[in-house]
């Protein structure tokens, strides 16, 4: 049952970023319209996938990579939808789906077993650590698709070629504004995953902070969004340079998030 | 009936004649109940506008009517009727409602896309309205114009992208700002184009204007005219630091400002924005500022640039508008067609009623003993007979047929049906 959701998520994710890629080349009101729907239907099977895992398994489904990747993207897409109703910008799926069908593919692919918990996991953090650092590189993840928008109009406007996306594409200041806000909203929420991560380190393994590769990588990701939130608000660090410092810190997040569990291993791969 | 459109618009007549031409004023009223006084027009309106005067009409004889509107026209306007006929065109049925269609469309415009037009169209539809010199057909053909003509506008963008440059440089303005009447804005000179520019400024609601001339006094007087505030020429650049927008006309030989004091500017505003368009000829502001970061600048040519791409955006829509257009012309000719065959079936109908009764009565005058149950027997029974024998015809008159004039006067004919009569009906 909570396989054929999983699909059933994953086809829905997977129609509404066709047509957000096809509305990037013909671009019709209609198309952006089905695609809203598209994913609210795609959000629904998914939530009720997520569900059914916790019915299943009895602890909140992010215990494996498969179900870590499923719920990144089930919060890319919650956001997602709040930022569509608050601020109703164009394109915005477009920029975002792609990222949401291609988490969800990643998770498609890896093994989806539900076990047991193994014991150091069996605690209350898991919740509280997990949930907030997803919500945080949910947001971040969001940051980036909308400092990719604000490069293609910005090139728009410097090149002088207003072609292609431009008239469909916000204004700079809202792109900016809502990068600003993403970061904003993250940056609190991701301190708080590692904060809570260190208590519970500390409860489970009997130390705050030991060097293990998530840790650092999670160290570094952090380091670089407190840079993009200091630069902003000192020397005014906005715009063109804030979006491809929230592109690279996404790419930290990806690298934590996959590369750490992939490549380099330790004591938080699960 | 035929539909008719005789006129001229800014393709066949010069500026003189359309201004000749023009229904503007009382002449629009007094003008149209003459049209309607004419024997030869049952329906009419007339559209005039600065690029076109065209008066839509119906009538049964497309020829004469067109003779007769040549005739009033040279007369009410005083003009030789000679003067006329190379400018005046002519379409009919078909081509008269394609003809308005496009016109709502905006494709007939000098400005493909512009929107005046369809308003231009509502006026003087409602002003025939009021004065009840349309009918039937017109109504419902200009109520189908101004629904193409919005569908156009939605389905297609011919409407859609800026094609003068002071709205080039607004629509440039609102993708970097999100909303410009919060926006400072900063005037640098203060000649006929910055004065233009406030104008259109205050327009879009823009509440702070600061102007900045060599001639501090003449930069008070524009400011004030616009409730803004002036500054000396010299300290334009460090109150630089606090507009959003700057538009620079002065009448300076040189560049006002260079790529390193305006680099100065962006790090004490902590890089906002700065959208500048530069309008003066020579250039005055170094184009080497659009590479710093957080700045726009666009001087006349990028924006002119901006404005010829637009208007090949919008001719390439207008292509699909075309078609637009074609498809609800089919619909409307089928409305068309329909209509004229109406009379004839409904007449043919009748006539064959009316024989049904005659022979009916007949036949009860012969034989008084018929009870009521058997009347009614053979009642049903003549009923069937004629829908029977005029299904056929009824079913053709009703298809959409090329050849459907000609059917329509067979079954008149045929039938012995009084066509003239029918149509009063």
């Amino acid at each position: 049952m909570e396989i054929i959701l999983f699909e059933l998520a994953l086809t829905f994710y997977f129609a509404a970023t066709i047509v957000c890629v096809l509305e990037l080349f013909k671009g019709a009101a209609a198309t952006s319209r089905i695609m809203h729907w598209i994913v609210i239907a795609g959000f629904i099977l998914h939530t009720a996938n997520i569900i059914a895992r916790y019915v299943i398994s009895g602890h909140i489904p992010i215990a494996n990579l498969h179900e870590a990747s499923s719920f990144f993207a089930w919060c890319i897409v919650l956001l997602f939808l709040f930022l569509e109703y608050r601020y109703k910008v164009g394109l915005l799926g477009s920029f975002i789906m792609p990222i949401v069908f291609a988490l969800m593919l990643i998770s498609s692919m890896l093994p989806r077993k539900t076990e047991p918990l193994s014991p150091v996991l069996q605690s209350n953090w898991l919740g509280i650590h997990t949930v907030l650092a997803f919500i945080g590189d949910a947001a971040f993840a969001m940051a980036f698709g909308v400092g990719i928008m604000y490069l293609v109009q910005e090139h728009y406007l410097k090149s002088k070629h207003l072609g292609g996306l431009f008239n469909r594409l916000p204004s700079l200041q809202i792109l900016d504004e809502i990068n600003y806000k993403l970061i904003s909203l993250g940056f609190p929420l991701f301190t708080l995953a590692i904060i809570t991560g260190a208590l519970w380190a500390e409860n489970a393994w009997g130390s705050y902070w030991r060097w293990d590769p998530k840790e650092v990588w999670s160290l570094i990701t952090w380091l670089i969004y407190a840079l993009i939130l200091h630069v902003r608000i000192t020397v005014g660090w906005r715009g063109k340079r804030a979006a491809i410092l929230s592109i690279i810190g996404f790419c930290a997040v990806l690298f934590t998030f996959f590369g750490v569990n992939f490549l380099l291993k330790g004591l938080h791969s699960f | 009936m035929k539909t008719v459109v005789i006129g001229l618009n800014h393709k066949t007549a010069d500026i003189e004649l359309r201004e000749k031409l023009a229904f503007n004023g009382d002449k629009l009223e007094e003008g149209l109940l003459k049209i309607r006084a004419l024997p030869e027009i049952k329906e009419s309106l007339i559209i005039s506008t600065c690029n076109r005067v065209e008066i839509y009409l119906t009538a049964e004889d497309a020829d004469k009517a067109y003779e007769s509107i040549k005739d009033f026209l040279a007369d009410f306007f005083s003009i030789k009727k000679g003067s006329l006929d190379n400018a005046l065109y002519v379409h009919k049925n078909t081509e008269a409602v394609k003809h308005i269609f496009r016109v709502a469309s905006s494709l007939d415009s000098m400005i493909v896309g512009e929107p005046q037009i369809l308003g231009q169209i509502k006026d003087a539809f409602e002003f025939a309205l009021e004065r009840k010199t349309t009918g039937v057909i017109l109504n419902r053909l200009l109520k189908k114009a101004i629904s193409v003509a919005k569908r156009t506008r939605t389905e297609t963008k011919i409407a859609e992208n800026a094609v003068s440059i002071s709205f080039a440089a607004i629509e440039l303005a609102k993708k970097i700002f999100t909303d410009l009447s919060e926006k400072a804005f900063m005037l640098l000179g203060a000649g006929e184009m910055a004065e233009l520019a406030a104008k259109h400024l205050i327009s879009i609601g823009v509440k702070d204007i600061v102007v900045a001339n060599r001639t501090y006094e003449r930069g008070c007087d524009l400011a004030k005219e616009f409730n803004g505030r002036a500054i000396k020429f010299e300290n334009f650049i460090s109150e630089l630091v606090h507009s959003d927008i700057l538009i620079c006309s002065t009448g300076a030989k040189d560049y006002v400002i260079n790529k390193d004091q305006m680099h100065e500017v962006m790090k004490k505003r902590k890089n906002k924005p700065v959208f500048i368009i530069d309008i003066s000829v020579p250039r005055n502001i170094d184009p080497e500022i659009n590479n710093l970061n957080n700045v726009y600048l666009y001087d006349v040519d990028n924006l002119q640039g901006v404005v010829e791409s637009n208007i090949l955006e919008r001719q390439k829509e207008a292509r699909k508008a075309e078609d637009i257009v074609e498809e609800e012309v089919e619909t409307f000719k089928r409305w068309l067609a329909s209509l004229d065959s109406v009379p004839t079936v409904v007449a043919l109908r009748d006539m064959a009623e009316s024989i049904k009764k005659e022979e009916i009565e007949k036949l009860m005058n012969r034989n008084p003993n018929i009870e009521e149950k058997d009347r009614k027997a053979i009642e049903s029974m003549a009923n069937s007979i004629i829908n029977k024998l005029i299904h056929p015809p009824t079913i053709a008159l009703k298809e959409d047929s090329e050849d459907k004039d000609i059917l329509i006067a067979t079954i008149i004919r045929l039938y012995g049906l009084n066509g003239e009569d029918n149509a009063k009906k």
